[in-house]
């Protein structure tokens, strides 16, 4: 990656405060293009808050987004055009019930992008078949197990052709046999060079795939790096509590180096 | 103890007691008044009386209840609106329409507003344009109770809607915003329609309770079928027949659009759930 290319996306000083607690208080991250940055720490430590300032569904109290080395200033326009261009992934799935779940997938291209319905629908069936949903098209998105559920909002975040994805937690709704089948579509993506936002509790997903790993506590970047690093040789003392390394959790006695 | 249905188990209810009696006792008196119709000169000449104010009836409550579904969504809205203009603009006229009587809007909208706002236009002269040579006359009474009716059911079309769009999931709005719709493309493609289709029990409820109070518009002399129950009422002196046929013409319409709800709802919980 030649140094002059901007992030993907960029975020500089972030603060988000929820009266008089800052859940992200300066955060400042980057990812490049290809490149996947997992955000871990222990809940409440402000991950998801943190992403969820990237695309503005909270908006920052302090600080700026870049998106493509631009500066998304906190207007309508703006923000519309960003999230255009960001797709994201929820906790929740958050389908939309009321459609099927090929017309999930082909929403925001026909109503945002103004693509023909026709074109839309064809894109999404491929898509939803990149997710193994090929079938899926026309039911109603409450009839899917969760893991199909999460996968086919992956599909519909995808459809947008996004320059970066962010997910929050994808996995913590779902049980074990789920988690494998959608972390399996999320490293598949990250194989054919997506760039990528992953907040996580999923250590051993973000070891294997992660570039960087971004170690949150109280709103405050305690530890960044490698993933391998990172996970395996945390520099600090909260994050190898977090972690269980040695030296870390209360039993477990540290031994001295 | 507490049986499956939520009612204290105390007597076991037999298949006689789970019978719906009702239903056999409406179907009973629905024969009955069929023949009566068919076989009573009387029965027939007020059915007759009363079928020709039954498309005022119907028109009245066709065209009104929409623009009060209409009213009431702009004003739920601004209900939800953090602009604090449209915010009190809406919190206003849903106090107001909601705190006075039916039959008193429909007395003000009637011999107040539209002659006032007539009077207006007038003045205005030019700038009112084509409407300005309007003569309150020109105004039907129709038009007025219509006008009454849609600005009465709109405050409570107001709420109701507003309750519906704030107890959906907030994820919706958010993985619509997410995707980059705008707030109108995610009240219109998302929200919108999720909401309508949650809030339809409640819309039939209301499109009956706006059926009934379309009977209001008999005190205008609008002639619905409560207008021509009256009318052949003091002109007969047949007050118990008239009156009865009237009765049995409402809960004939009312039981009717029920089903038409009931049916709406079991398609769309079909292609949900």
């Amino acid at each position: 990656m030649p140094p002059e290319a901007p992030p993907v996306l960029e975020a500089r000083g972030l603060v988000k405060r929820f009266g008089a607690v800052a859940a992200v208080n300066g955060v400042s991250l980057g990812v490049r293009a290809g490149q996947v940055l997992a955000i871990l720490g222990p809940s409440g430590s402000g991950k998801s808050t943190l992403l969820r300032c990237l695309n503005f569904l909270e908006v920052p109290d302090a600080g700026e987004v870049r998106l493509e080395g631009a500066v998304v200033p906190p207007r309508d326009r703006a923000l519309n055009a960003l999230r255009a261009r960001v797709g994201m992934v929820f906790q929740q799935f958050n389908l939309f019930p009321h459609l099927t779940v090929g017309e999930n997938v082909a929403l925001a291209p026909r109503v945002v992008r103004g693509q023909p319905r026709a074109a839309a629908r064809a894109a999404a069936r491929d898509l939803l078949a990149r997710v193994g949903l090929a079938d899926h098209f026309d039911r109603p998105p409450l009839q899917l197990s969760g893991g199909q559920q999460q996968r086919a909002a992956i599909a519909r975040a995808l459809a947008m052709e996004p320059a970066a994805l962010l997910f929050d937690e994808p996995t913590s709704a779902l049980d074990p046999e789920l988690t494998g089948e959608v972390l399996e579509v999320m490293r598949a993506l990250a194989a054919e060079g997506r760039t990528m936002v992953v907040v996580t509790h999923e250590v051993a997903f973000a070891r294997a795939v992660a570039h960087e790993v971004l170690f949150l506590d109280a709103g405050q970047v305690v530890e960044r790096g490698p993933a391998a690093a990172v996970i395996d040789a945390p520099a600090t003392e909260r994050a190898r509590r977090f972690f269980g390394r040695p030296g870390g959790p209360a039993g477990r006695p540290a031994p001295r180096a | 103890m507490i049986g499956p249905d939520g009612q204290l188990a105390g007597r076991p209810a037999g298949p006689l007691a789970r019978a719906p009696w009702w239903i056999l006792a409406l179907v009973l008196a629905a024969v009955m008044v069929v023949w009566k119709v068919a076989t009573s000169e009387l029965y027939a000449d007020i059915f007759r009386t009363l079928l020709a104010g039954l498309g005022v009836t119907l028109a009245v409550t066709a065209v009104s209840f929409p623009l009060a579904v209409g009213l009431g969504l702009l004003a739920a809205l601004g209900l939800l609106s953090p602009h604090p203009v449209r915010r009190n603009l809406a919190l206003l006229y849903v106090q107001v329409a909601r705190g006075v009587p039916i039959l008193v809007q429909i007395f003000i909208m009637a011999f107040v507003v539209v002659p006032l706002g007539v009077a207006l236009l007038h003045h205005a002269g030019p700038a009112g344009g084509a409407l300005a040579a309007l003569r309150p006359s020109a105004v039907s009474m129709g038009c007025r109770v219509v006008a009454a009716l849609v600005f009465a059911y709109g405050a409570f079309e107001a709420e109701t809607i507003r309750g519906g769009l704030t107890s959906l999931a907030r994820g919706q709005a958010e993985a619509a915003r997410a995707l980059g719709l705008t707030h109108r493309q995610a009240l219109r493609h998302v929200l919108l329609p999720q909401t309508f289709r949650r809030l339809l029990p409640t819309l039939g409820n209301d499109l009956i309770s706006l059926l009934k109070d379309s009977s209001l518009v008999s005190v205008l002399g609008v002639r619905d079928i409560t207008q021509q129950a009256r009318l052949y009422a003091s002109a007969t002196f047949r007050e118990t027949e008239a009156l009865t046929m009237l009765a049995c013409f409402y809960l004939a319409l009312t039981l009717l659009l029920a089903l038409a709800v009931r049916g709406l709802e079991q398609r769309y919980r079909r292609h949900a759930a």
